[in-house]
């Protein structure tokens, strides 16, 4: 293992002290790994938190700030914070008009905010919930613990954040919430395993000449693995599913070509114009795109594309200016 | 001779024996976890028990002592609940705290009473991971154990006597697990691979009647 570490049972400890000093947008509350803007947010509007396993970033430390995230609980690599967390940092941001709980669905991470929302709720604190099910490499089945939540996220984060920087109230802040989880997929690919600091030994194995299809952001098995293939042909494998699972005709798109670590923006971009060109030739029309690694797995080298079916109102909240330190624009 | 109620000491005697288990058992849990899971189910729960231990260790030698039944369930859920965290955290915790709520302000339970914390507390568990009988978690293991103790609360069975079926039904739940897919949990990604496989959480649970009925039959 060749990590910038100093010892692996420190990496979330040292990465905040370092965080804390890097960024004067965020206050760091290390004591409880809570990440808070240094500006809180005017009374009266609703606050919004998420929170996850570490070893994602920016997502979601670096994308607390105005217009997205008012605090983000961090756990372990790979492993859901715990409910103290959440209802610490709830309680620190509420301003009176409630708060929106962002879940990514995992098993840990919906039990633990859930007992969050209890104890929140009886200190007398208003909290929603959404849950992220965007991957479409997980077969969705009332027998299973469902699709797991990933690069939507991100972006329901930004049009979610800015709808609550207007003052909208709780349930229209949920409901606006619920659309955007209801409206968007993913699905991702591997090239490289990654390594978590404290197993100190790759989480899987693949060949030089393999990739994994349909990877979760854990490193967790996809729904095959491949010989490698062109940047066209994956785009395909990436696009094909998530064109099947939903209807993106007849609105506008978001797409967002999200990099897992390990991949540099040039392929990113590379990919981004093979994504583009099947998504138009299939007759979606792309509205706004987002190219870079937003959520990351460590290092691994891999991508993933998430689709968002559009309407003027979320296009309207994704323009709005966001200032953290992952996404920065119009302020 | 077994005796009609179980006091605080008691309680405490089980919630070390339980942990005495898990500790014994870390690499076996864990073993079992990463047949079908994440690997560190017994790492989890060894590091909970031993959260739980300081903590009435700190009540009892000088900070607030713990004299209720339900202050003894509130600091023990809650302190799984905040240093285990995955899922066992939130449901183990879960289960605890629901007990604390339904013993209330009493020093000591009798054989219905306990049994009352206990279904509340696997209520709590249903609740939670919204898992069913049958879709291979700790609920298999945790469900007959409680039908088996109110069955023989019902017959006139003293604490100790219920334990024991339940211990034993806990058994029969967990090894009953092995043939099934699992439904819910990290597990059910694998679908048909996860069959064949003892659940990590049912065999904690069973420890955790085992720890019961022998803490029980030795008060």
């Amino acid at each position: 293992m060749k990590k910038l570490i100093n010892n692996p049972d420190d990496v979330l400890a040292d990465a905040l002290v370092g965080l804390a000093a890097a960024e004067p947008l965020l206050n760091v509350d290390k004591k409880n790994r809570i990440v808070y803007r240094a500006t809180p947010k005017e009374q009266g509007k609703v606050a919004l938190i998420s929170g996850g396993g570490s070893g994602h970033e920016p997502m979601h430390g670096g994308l607390v700030g105005f217009g997205m995230l008012d605090a983000a609980c961090a756990g372990a690599v790979f492993t859901s914070p715990t409910p103290d967390q959440m209802e610490e940092a709830t309680k620190v941001v509420d301003r009176g008009a409630g708060v929106l709980h962002i879940v990514k669905n995992y098993t840990g991470d919906v039990m633990n905010f859930e007992m969050a929302a209890e104890l929140a709720d009886a200190a007398g604190i208003q909290v929603e919930s959404v849950v992220t099910h965007d991957d479409v490499a997980v077969e969705d089945s009332t027998w299973t613990a469902g699709r797991r939540g990933v690069g939507l996220t991100v972006l329901l984060e930004k049009i979610v954040g800015a709808c609550a920087e207007t003052g909208a109230d709780l349930a229209t802040v949920k409901a606006l919430a619920d659309k955007v989880s209801a409206s968007g997929r993913s699905m991702g690919m591997a090239l490289t395993s990654c390594t978590v600091p404290a197993a100190g030994k790759p989480t899987f194995d693949i060949a030089e000449d393999e990739m994994e299809i349909g990877v979760g952001i854990h490193g967790e098995p996809g729904r095959h693995r491949e010989k490698l293939a062109s940047a066209h042909e994956i785009a395909e494998m990436l696009v094909d599913p998530i064109l099947h699972d939903h209807d993106f005709a007849g609105a506008p798109a978001i797409v967002f070509v999200n990099g897992l670590g390990g991949t540099p923006l040039i392929e990113l971009y590379l990919m981004y114009g093979e994504v583009a060109a099947l998504l138009e030739k299939a007759g979606v029309t792309i509205a706004r795109s987002l190219v870079g690694p937003y959520m990351t797995s460590l290092e691994m080298a891999g991508t993933s594309v998430t689709v968002l079916k559009a309407d003027d109102e979320i296009l309207r909240f994704w323009d709005a200016p966001v200032v953290t330190p992952g996404m920065r624009w119009g302020a | 001779m077994a005796k009609d109620t179980v006091d605080l000491t008691t309680l405490i005697a089980w919630l070390d024996a339980f942990r005495g288990y898990v500790t014994e058992n870390r690499a076996y849990l864990t073993e079992l976890d990463s047949a079908i899971g994440d690997a560190d189910h017994g790492i989890n729960m060894t590091r909970g028990m031993d959260a739980v231990f300081a903590k009435i260790t700190e009540a009892q030698d000088g900070g607030t002592p713990l004299t209720t039944a339900d202050d003894l369930f509130k600091a023990v859920g809650m302190t799984m609940v905040t240093s285990v965290g995955g899922a066992s955290g939130p449901l183990y915790g879960t289960f605890f705290l629901r007990m604390g709520r339904t013993s209330g302000t009493a020093a000591s339970l009798d054989a219905a009473g306990l049994g009352a914390a206990l279904r509340a507390g696997f209520d709590g568990v249903v609740a939670r991971g919204k898992a069913e009988a049958g879709d291979k978690t700790m609920v298999d293991a945790m469900g007959p154990a409680l039908d088996a103790y109110d069955a023989a609360v019902a017959g006139g069975a003293d604490p100790a006597a219920a334990a024991q079926a339940a211990f034993e039904a806990a058994e029969a739940g967990r090894d009953a697990t092995v043939p099934l897919v699992a439904r819910k949990g990290r597990a059910s990604y694998l679908g048909e691979r996860s069959a064949g496989h003892l659940d990590p959480g049912a065999t904690s649970t069973a420890l955790l009647f085992r720890a019961l009925a022998e803490t029980l039959a030795a008060s």
